[in-house]
Parts: C-alpha cells; structure tokens; sequence
C-alpha cells in the first residue's frame, strides 16, 4: 500500500513541533533558574527553534 | 518624550496599515455581491465566493507585470483595474530584446504583436500564441505555448528597487547627520541607531568574533534591514509579498554562501575534508556529510524565510476572507479581531525573521573564520 507523502511530511511537522516545544520548555526552566542570562538563553533559544522549523517547512514544500 | 512620540506614531502607522488592507479586500465582495444577485442561487453564489478569495490570495502571492492598485466592475459588468503599467522586457534567440509597457496587454485581454510574433500574458506569464490569442493545454492543464526570456521590471523589482534606494538615501543620511552633529544621533538615527548597535554587540561579535567581525558588518546589516523592510512592505496594502519570492530569498541565500565559501580560512576546509579528533575511517564517512551540509545551510536560509512569509500572508488572507464568507456580526467581527491580532503578529514575525537570516548568516560566517589553537 502506497502511504501518501502527506502523512511523512504531518509526522514531520509533529516532530518539529514537538521539538520546539522542548527548546521552549526548557528556556522557561533556564531563564527561570537564571533570569540574568535570559538574553543569551533566547538568542540560543531562537536559532535552535529556527533550525528545527527549517526542516518542518522544507518537510511541508516536499509534500 | 520624543521616544514616546515615535513610538506611538509608528504603532499608528501599523494599525492604519492592517485597517487599509481590509478595505482592498473589501473589493473582492463588492464585486461577488454583485455578481451574485444578478445571476447566481445562494448557494452557488457561496461556492463563487470561496473560489474568489482562493483566487485572491493566490494573485497576491504571485509576482505581477503591473502594480495594480485595486480592481472594481463598472456598470457594464466589466473589471476596470487601476494601478500603474510596468515595462516589460523579454529577450529572445530571434528577436533579440522587446521592450513595451504591460498597459498593452489589457490584463490579460489583449494580444500584442511584436515583429510578427503574437504575444499573451495569461496568468501572469507571457507565451507566445497565434493572432487570436489561443493557447494549448496538455493533460494536466498546464500551457504548451513556448515562452520568451522574462526579464520584465516586475512589482517585486520595483519594490526592490525603491527599498534599495530608500536604504540608501536614509542610511547615507544617517552618517553623515553624525559627522554634522559631532556624533550624537538625530531624527530617524534615534530609532536606528539602537538596532545597529544591537546587530553589531549581539550578533556580529559574539558569533564571528572580535578580531574578523568587521568584514562582514556590512552585509549583515544591508541583509537585516532589507529583510525587514521587504517583510514589512509586504503588509502594506501595497500588497507586493516580495520575500514571499522564494528566487528573492535563493538570491540573499546565495550572497550568504559565497560569502561564507569565498572568506574561509584553511580551518573551516580542514574541517570539511579531513575532520580532525575523529578517527581515519570516519572522516571519510563524514567529507561527504559535511559537504552536504554547507548546501543545506543556505537552503534552509532560502525555504525559512520564504515559507514563513508566504505561510504568513496566506492565513492572514484567508482570515480576512473569512469576514465575507460569515456575513453576519458575530462571526465577521470576530474574523476581523483576528485579522488584526494576526497582523500584529506578522509585524512580529517580519522582525524575528530578518532577525534570524542576520543571526544565521553571522553564524555561518562565524565557523568560517574560526581559529582552532589547539591540535586534536
């Protein structure tokens, strides 16, 4: 049976959504342990989450 | 005080803006409405509807040979359009370069002759056709007619080339205020002068380092501020969604691996080819990878500012048809709060992502010219 790419490109999307979750999760805890290196904690924060949606968008125009 | 000023004149600007491009939108029912009560059932009419915004949005996405600035139906039921024709230019093996403004095709209507050969702009393309304008289609609807070389100053190049030149005008004022007022900022350098700072203290410096960050200020803040402007632009209800181009977005990609290709240093090589620390038969296995990926940086540059804008626009669009597919007060004004609170969010989001393109760059830039003291 043929799986429609559709359904690689979703789970894709969950992956990359599950993925930005935990960066962002884990720069609340971060921020919360140390709010003074909050600003070097988001600039890391945003590149990471950046990097990821790169791969859910390319996962999106691939399907 | 003045701060307090800008500020608020700025977020006034920004409402205005999100208010202007419903009023376009509101064509689209004006002309529906009318369409619909002359000859269509409700139901139809509905489905008409839909198809109209579909329409709509996918007009707005694409790149067009005039800047149009809205469209109505006089009383004879015609679409008169109103905006300003652009030159198109094509080139040719034959014909060598035609040059003539794109008023003469009439939208699409008409079909212009130029040395013997007929021309016809059909969905924002130019192909070649026969005197009556026919053109052929295969199995899957797509136009078999051959195509000229288009190389017409289109809206996004207009676009381009005003915000060129609005950055030039402004930024080349913006230094020489400073050399007229002994260094103290003045007027839009208030504004300005913060943001470059930030780019230069906060991206450029701490991803390149001290000693190689100067070489690249330049196209680091020439790519932020034209990516923000353009993203901004493209909120207007000028309607020109230029970084929504994925050809705009592979061009400033391709700036960012020249750079990165052209300015790195024999570490940056080493790493690719024969990565030190790891053993022999794993940097085979890894040349490859790493090859690979020096592609795949730009590319993603290339597909996450493009897909950001244009996923933007599209649900932003497709919000406010909403307004006219709900047609009664509770669902229309909802529709409209979340237009606005959308399109506040996409002000945002033009930021964050001019933003990322710099920061990205800067990070690319940075393992370029990174100096490894140590020996693995």
């Amino acid at each position: 049976m043929e799986i429609p790419t559709i359904v690689g490109a979703g789970l894709i999307v969950i992956g990359a959504g599950l993925g930005i979750g935990r960066i962002g999760g884990s720069a609340m805890d971060a921020i919360a342990r140390q709010p003074e290196a909050s600003g070097k904690i988001q600039t890391a924060m945003l590149i990471a989450a950046a990097l990821i949606e790169g791969i859910g968008f390319a996962a999106l125009f691939a399907s | 005080m003045t701060g307090k000023k800008l500020t608020f004149k700025i977020a006034f600007i920004f409402m205005l803006t999100s208010i202007m491009s419903m009023a376009e939108q509101e064509q689209v029912s004006h002309e529906t409405e009318t369409n619909h009560t002359e000859t269509e059932a409700i139901h139809s009419g509905k489905e008409k509807q839909q198809q109209e915004i579909k329409d709509f949005v996918n007009h707005h996405l694409k790149d067009s040979h005039d800047f149009s600035l809205y469209n109505y139906t006089n009383d004879d039921g015609e679409k008169e359009h109103i905006g300003i024709p652009l030159p198109i230019i094509l080139i040719d093996a034959e014909n060598g370069v035609t040059a003539f403004m794109s008023s003469e095709f009439q939208h699409g209507k008409k079909v212009v002759e130029v040395n013997g050969k007929y021309l016809k702009l059909y969905h924002e393309k130019i192909y070649y056709t026969d005197a009556d304008g026919t053109i052929n289609y295969d199995e899957n609807h797509h136009a078999t007619n051959k195509r000229p070389y288009d190389f017409s100053i289109t809206k996004s190049v207009v676009m381009i080339l005003v915000t060129s030149i609005l950055m030039f005008i402004l930024f080349r004022n913006l230094a020489l205020s400073y050399a007229k007022n002994g260094g103290v900022p003045t007027g839009a350098g208030r504004f300005f002068e913060p943001i470059i700072i930030y780019i230069r203290d906060e991206i450029a410096i701490p991803n390149i380092g001290e000693k190689h960050y100067k070489k690249y200020m330049s196209y680091l803040l020439t790519v932020f501020f034209f990516v923000w402007f353009l993203n901004m632009t493209g909120l207007t209800p000028l309607g020109v969604n230029v970084t929504g181009n994925i050809t705009v977005t592979l061009a400033l990609a391709l700036f960012t691996y020249f750079i990165t290709t052209f300015t790195a240093n024999k570490n940056y090589w080493s790493h690719i080819f024969w990565m030190p620390g790891v053993p022999k038969p794993m940097r085979i296995i890894l040349a490859p990878i790493e090859l690979l990926g020096t592609i795949i940086k730009p590319f993603s540059l290339m597909i996450r500012l493009y897909a950001n804008m244009v996923a933007g626009h599209v649900v932003l669009m497709s919000i406010i048809g909403l307004v006219f597919l709900f047609k009664n007060w509770l669902g229309s004004s909802l529709s409209f709060g979340l237009a606005f609170a959308l399109s506040i969010l996409e002000v945002l989001v033009a930021l964050l992502q001019a933003y990322i393109f710099t920061m990205l760059s800067a990070l690319y830039f940075g393992s370029a010219v990174e100096e490894h003291q140590e020996e693995h």
